[in-house]
């Protein structure tokens, strides 16, 4: 299984990186703020490079895949959100798309049984697993704004709150932290167990994953492990928000592995497939109106072709429509 | 039974023993390691060199598939690589499809071809992946540092030949593309896969010879115009012998209200003529002006399953034949991927028809604003529309011996959007009704397996195989309502399913939807009817029986 070790051998080197850096080569400015700083530039340019590189390619087409009834006869009840004919709906079905993986949710799995007989079950565990991982990431991506912001607004406060809701362990447990390693473990173990998925997975999946598990390693051994002092964290990462450039304080070395992997992540992030993130806002599928019978699409290249006049086929036909009784523009 | 079709008793025993993925049997290589074989009845006939040179289009030769050398053009891997960085600059969605992918394998499981083949590679992901593989390789940042990182492949012959296989075991359906969590259309792929498959020469009879002919003789079939005439001729001829009602449809008419444009397969092939039947005795029974022209005479556009611009060039007669005819607005009959074209492509490439007036109905006064700008309406729209305004004598009885479901075309499904008309007249003009189960119909129906150009004889083994899932589906409302008739919107419906049917679930035949509103349509000075279009015996009209009602 190449594809898998290769990716776990790729994110353990990177784990290691900063570890001799920091820990051994003393470069805690390199990898505290240069590094974060290029990693930044790299995923914001990058991530903006593709999504302009995409926009400024043609839509030539009215191509929505049209999952429910069209609009038509007033008498018919148009499904608006599957087949929408207005702006208001399309955004919604992207959006629905963005935030709940609707398309998703239609998913089922084929069996084939004696017969043969094909039967489609209801299988919903990809759109839970999915789910619930994104939306962990979300949510912890914004806790971690308290490192970010000198007064924590209250809106993050209280969703810090609700993620401390099982206040079992010391410091409080994050549900998110639970969440987000269970449905990555989900998310790898589909790939490694079911027929289909070993088929179709590459290296460029798994490193992903691997990358992500192992940031989420670290900084949750970082919190509830060792327990690295948060102060010079906060302090460098304001210095950082506030474009400065002054040296991190004391910090234990684990920070330095999950604040490198995050890097890594970034600096990865718009050359790969984690850009399904804002092509998911574009794809001409689900985000244009089904009314192309209604509303001309322009094609800005529509290309000018030279088509058979009837004319031609006149010529070419007419003793023979003529016999048949056609009618005809010249005799 | 053809040499290409083979036994389904050997097909069910491989699909019982034979361990595929789709079973959750492991595969012991990777995809891109399986070789591609051709043998009888899973390619399709290379175009004939006159048929390519008569179309202008490159490499003209006579080659098959089988054969290890394919005589690809000098300098093919430019002409191939050109061709796919132009279409990425005119299409964001191809580029998108290509770059956003995740490999979640939520489509894998849901193409018809796939359930019916356990192949791999015929998994909507992996066919994508095999055009996206060629695509990464232009891109080798990543992949010289490490390599198969991202799975990249440097083009060659053999994968030419993949593409030929996979991007023609693709019917263009899109079922995959409701399923996929970012829309990924693999129709979008495939169309532009063979486009570029032309583009060296690799190609099909079976699409390109229906595509010169239909550019010459103005439909698929070849038929010349004073053959054409004379065939609708004889189904009048047989409408008047089966009901004493004679129609008079005419021909290249100008001033005439409505243009009525349908698939030359309805006037040529069975079971199609009966619904030409059905359409021609609708069209009496409300007394609608309209014509059908000689020179448009084809709604399908096998232009579609070639290039962009050539299905351009054979729309472009639509309009043209509507303007030099002066009518009004343009009636279209039922079929597929006609409907695509004409919904989502027509007015964007020949376009804007300001020659024509916003399409109403002479009989309702129906204002047909869905179709406002491409002033074209669909049969199904227009007959709901007239039945629900009650302007249709229907006897809904004259279908009792048919015993319906209804299997939605995937061009009309999926890119069109059309499901509730053509249930709604259905249902008016026939008693009995069984919907398919709920994976297989509406948006989520299965193909025929022999759609986007792939009817023909010789790919016998993979339409069968790739039909198995909506035949499986006709199977389960077969044996639970004793349903034998399964009605369809779309010709290459209409001249595959009987074969399907007969292959998977004998017993059940083919019919239009039009064929039944023929069959219930009480016209007026119609003889006693004791028969359908079909000359088969309707149930309760026993012939000397009184069925005044």
């Amino acid at each position: 299984m190449k594809k898998v070790f290769l990716p776990l051998l790729m994110v353990s080197v990177l784990a290691f990186i900063p570890y001799v850096g920091v820990h051994y080569a003393g470069l805690g400015y390199l990898f505290g703020v240069v590094l974060p700083y290029l990693a930044m530039a790299v995923l914001l340019g990058g991530f903006l490079f593709r999504m302009v590189d995409w926009l400024r390619r043609p839509v030539p087409f009215c191509i929505p895949t049209t999952c429910g009834q069209e609009k038509s006869l007033d008498w018919i009840q148009q499904d608006k959100l599957e087949s929408p004919s207005s702006f208001l709906y399309a955004a919604a079905r992207v959006l629905t798309e963005v935030l709940f993986f609707r398309s998703l949710f239609r998913n089922t799995k084929a069996k084939m049984h004696k017969g043969p007989t094909l039967a489609y079950g209801s299988s919903k565990w990809l759109w839970l697993g999915g789910l619930g991982f994104h939306w962990s990431l979300l949510v912890i991506v914004l806790r971690h704004s308290r490192f970010f912001l000198v007064m924590v607004p209250d809106s993050l406060q209280l969703l810090d709150e609700a993620d401390r809701f099982f206040d079992i362990t010391l410091p409080a447990f994050y549900l998110t932290d639970a969440l987000v390693l269970a449905t990555v473990t989900f998310l790898v173990l589909r790939r490694l167990r079911d027929s289909k998925m070993q088929v179709i997975s590459l290296p460029a999946d798994f490193f992903p994953l691997f990358l992500i598990i192992a940031i989420i390693i670290a900084g949750i051994s970082m919190r509830y492990v060792t327990k690295v002092d948060v102060m010079p964290v906060k302090a460098l990462m304001l210095n950082l928000v506030n474009f400065g450039f002054e040296p991190p304080g004391e910090i234990g070395t684990l920070f330095y592995v999950h604040l490198f992997l995050v890097c890594m992540l970034a600096i990865y992030f718009p050359f790969s497939k984690l850009m399904h993130s804002g092509a998911i806002f574009l794809s001409p599928t689900r985000n244009q109106c089904n009314n192309s019978r209604a509303k001309r699409h322009s094609n800005p290249w529509n290309s000018a072709i030279k088509f058979r006049t009837y004319s031609e086929y006149e010529d070419d036909y007419r003793e023979k429509m003529k016999k048949a009784k056609l009618p005809v523009d010249k005799q | 039974m053809s040499k290409y079709t083979p036994k389904s008793s050997e097909l069910k025993k491989e699909f019982e023993e034979k361990p595929t993925i789709l079973k959750g049997d492991y595969l012991d290589k990777e995809w891109w390691d399986i070789p591609v074989e051709f043998r009888d009845g899973n390619w399709c006939f290379p175009a004939k060199p006159e048929v390519v040179e008569n179309l202008g289009f490159p490499n003209p030769r006579k080659w098959t598939a089988t054969d290890s050398d394919w005589k690809l053009p000098v300098g093919w891997e430019k002409t191939i690589s050109e061709g796919l960085k132009s279409r990425l600059k005119k299409y964001r969605s191809l580029k998108l499809f290509l770059d956003s992918c995740v490999r979640c394998g939520a489509c894998a499981d849901k193409c018809h071809f796939f359930l019916g083949t356990g192949d791999p590679k015929n998994m909507p992901v992996v066919r994508a992946e095999l055009l996206r593989s060629v695509y990464r390789h232009d891109f080798p940042l990543v992949e010289k540092i490490l390599t198969g990182f991202s799975g990249s492949r440097k083009l060659s012959a053999e994968i030419i030949k993949e593409w030929h296989m996979y991007f023609n075991q693709c019917t263009e359906c899109r079922r995959c593309s409701v399923f996929c969590p970012f829309g990924i259309d693999t129709a979008e792929i495939t169309m532009l896969a063979r486009e570029l498959l032309n583009l060296i020469g690799v190609n099909n009879n079976w699409i390109l010879e229906p595509v010169s002919n239909c550019n010459r003789t103005g439909n698929h079939l070849g038929i010349e115009p004073h053959t054409f005439v004379q065939n609708i001729e004889s189904l009048a001829e047989d409408i008047e012998d089966l009901t004493g009602v004679k129609v008079e449809p005419t021909f290249n008419r100008k001033g005439a209200e409505v243009l009525f444009i349908t698939p030359s397969g309805d006037v040529f092939g069975d079971p199609g003529v009966y619904t030409m039947m059905g359409y021609l005795l609708l069209f009496h029974h409300i007394g609608l002006d309209y014509t059908i022209s000689t020179y448009a005479s084809e709604g399908g556009n096998f232009g579609m399953f070639t290039s962009n611009d050539m299905m351009k060039k054979l729309n472009a007669k639509m309009y043209h034949e509507a303007k030099r005819l002066g009518v009004k607005w343009i009636l279209g009959g039922e079929c597929g991927h006609m409907w695509r074209v004409v919904h989502q492509y027509m007015d964007t490439m020949n376009g804007p028809a300001d020659f024509l007036e916003m399409p109403v109905s002479p009989i309702t006064g129906t204002r047909f604003t869905n179709a406002a700008s491409t002033k074209m309406v669909h049969i199904a729209e227009f007959t709901a529309d007239l039945i629900y305004h009650k302007k249709l004598k229907l006897d809904p009885k004259r279908n009792d011996h048919l015993r319906t479901t209804f299997h939605d075309s995937c061009n009309i499904a999926r890119g069109m959007g059309m499901f509730d008309e053509p249930r709604y007249v259905l249902q008016q003009v026939c008693n009995t009704f069984h919907e398919m189960p709920d994976n297989t119909i509406r948006e989520q129906t299965f193909c025929c397996g022999s759609g986007s150009g792939l009817n023909t004889e010789e790919y016998m083994e993979i339409r069968m195989r790739g039909g198995l899932p909506r035949a499986n589906a006709v199977k389960h409302v077969k044996e639970k309502h004793q349903v034998n008739s399964l009605v369809t919107i779309c010709a290459i419906d209409r001249a595959s399913l009987p074969t399907l049917m007969n292959y998977w679930v004998p017993g059940v035949s083919v019919y239009g939807l039009h064929e039944l509103v023929g069959n219930a349509l009480v016209m007026q000075g119609e003889k006693k009817r004791t028969e359908d279009l079909r000359e088969n015996p309707m149930a309760g009209f026993t012939k000397g029986d009184d069925d005044e009602e």
